[in-house]
Parts: structure tokens; sequence; C-alpha cells
């Protein structure tokens, strides 16, 4: 009898992480991605509403320099989605489905959330902006907005989507800090008495992979932007193409 | 407990195979529905950022 209950409890404990790691993970992955999917398509679909119906670009036309990058100078309440990201190496294979809406503040409320993931850490950069965009997500379980930060290669896209326009990050370097190593998060990341002149990007997720023991931070730096949330980088217009369905 | 269970259920083995297999699926229904959920919300939470 008490071998029985013993036994019980231990098939409870092994179902309960099976549960968290993969199956509740899956549905969250799926559902967050489907929101950021749909955010993302609706700012392309205002975007295009708003632009002059005249001003049908010509292809031959010589690129326009889009100028210094819109820094969206909002101040946003806590919970809310203000920017989408898309990291094509996080992908599934064959799918577009790595992508998750930012939301402001680094809470449960935004990390657990169905249709959210990913965190911004209050206070630092937005955006396109010179100094620090920091933000945070799960490496497993919960959607695993981060699942696959390991495996970014130098050079890799890592693009952020805003009502304003495209911003593309490539990341550089990886870290791996003690939790409590808030100087990741400066403008200048462990100088945070130095003035910022990078536009950088800064990702936190817990490592190593199913622990919390420490941190992997992965550092990016600005590339280029694309003013209007219907002009996505052409290396990436059938994945956003894709998630207008 | 569960050979009194056993003995219990009416029929011949493979009806009683068959009842717990469906009793094992609701019960692991209602744990991924509703308990789950619930101990996760109470467990100490996964934390991902950097926090002094």
């Amino acid at each position: 009898m008490f071998g029985e209950l013993l036994l019980t409890a231990g098939a409870l404990i092994l179902l309960f992480l099976g549960w968290q790691l993969w199956w509740n993970d899956a549905i969250m992955a799926g559902q967050q991605s489907e929101a950021a999917s749909e955010l993302s398509a609706a700012w392309a679909e205002n975007d295009r509403a708003q632009r002059e119906p005249a001003a049908t670009e010509d292809p031959a036309a010589a690129p326009v320099d889009p100028g210094e990058p819109i820094v969206d100078a909002t101040e946003y309440p806590n919970g809310e989605s203000f920017a989408v990201m898309y990291v094509p190496r996080f992908n599934a294979p064959e799918t577009f489905d790595s992508v998750r809406n930012i939301a402001e503040g680094i809470g449960l409320d935004v990390l657990n959330s169905y249709s959210q993931g990913v965190g911004h850490y209050p206070g630092t950069a937005m955006p396109g902006a010179v100094g620090n965009f920091a933000i945070a997500a799960h490496r497993s379980a919960y959607g695993g907005g981060m699942h696959e930060i390991e495996q970014l290669q130098l050079g890799d896209a890592i693009y952020i989507q805003t009502k304003d326009g495209w911003y593309t990050y490539r990341f550089r370097d990886f870290e791996y800090v003690t939790p409590e190593t808030v100087d990741v998060l400066s403008p200048v990341p462990h100088h945070p008495d130095l003035q910022p002149t990078d536009r950088i990007i800064t990702l936190t997720s817990c490592n190593p992979l199913y622990s919390t023991a420490e941190r992997i931070i992965a550092y990016g730096v600005l590339e280029s932007w694309q003013p209007g949330a219907a002009n996505p980088p052409a290396e990436i217009a059938d994945a956003v193409a894709s998630w207008e369905n | 407990m569960y050979g009194a269970l056993w003995r219990v259920l009416p029929g011949p083995w493979w009806v009683r195979l068959l009842i717990v297999l469906v009793l094992a699926a609701g019960v692991v229904y209602a744990l991924f529905t509703w308990v789950f959920p619930w101990v996760d919300l109470i467990l100490n939470p996964i934390d991902v950022t950097v926090e002094q």
C-alpha cells in the first residue's frame, strides 16, 4: 500500500515535469507565436493604410537613406506589447514560428503570458536607440522564447519590428554571468558610468538549459533599420507574409 | 490499492483493462487541465532575469 503511494507520487512528479517542459511549453509557444504574428500583421496593415496611394514605389529607384532610426519615446505601461522579435535561428525547421511579442516589464505576467513571453527591462533603451535595448525570456518551458539562444552564431539577425518600422540587429557575442550581474543591462555593458555611442541589444535567459543557476547573455549591434511596419527586410519577406494569413 | 480497484471492476479482464485505461486518461486530463497549472503557480517560478 505504502509502496504503491510512493510509486504514484513518483509517476505524478514525472508527469508534471512532462507537462511543464513539453506539453505546456509547446502550447504556449504556439499561442505566443500566433499572438505576435497577429500584432505584426496588424501594424503592417495599419502602415499600408496610412501611406499615400500615389506613393507607389518605383523598384528601380535608388534606395533612400532612411536616416536615423525612429526611437519610440512612449512610456509603455507594464504588460503592454510594443515590439515583435523575430530570430530566424530560433525557428523550428521549415517554419517561421520564432516570432514573439515584446512587452514592457520582466514580471511573470509578461514572461509566463500565453500571448507575450519576452519582456523589456524597464529603464533600458527602446529599439533603435543609442544604448542598450535589454530583453528577457524563458529558455525552457513557458513557450521558451529564447530556447535556442545558445545556437546563435556571429552575425545572426535579430529582427525587431515596432509600429514605426524594422530594426535589424546582428548577434555579436555571449557572456555567462551570475543572476545578480545587472551591469549587463547598462547602456555600455559592465561600464555603468560610460556614455553609450552604440545601439545594442541584450538578450538574457537562464543557463544552463533547465537550470537557473546562471544567466546566458547574448549581445547584438544595430546594423540597419527600415521605416514602415509594412517594410520588412527583403530576406524575411516570406516569413512576414506568412504571418498575415 | 490498485489491486482492490482491479477486484471491484466488473467483467472479464479485457473489459477491466479498458475501464482502467479510460479512468487513467480522465485522471491525466484533469491533471493537465486543472491541477498542473495550479501547482505551477505555487511552485518557485523559473527565473530568467538579471536582478539585484
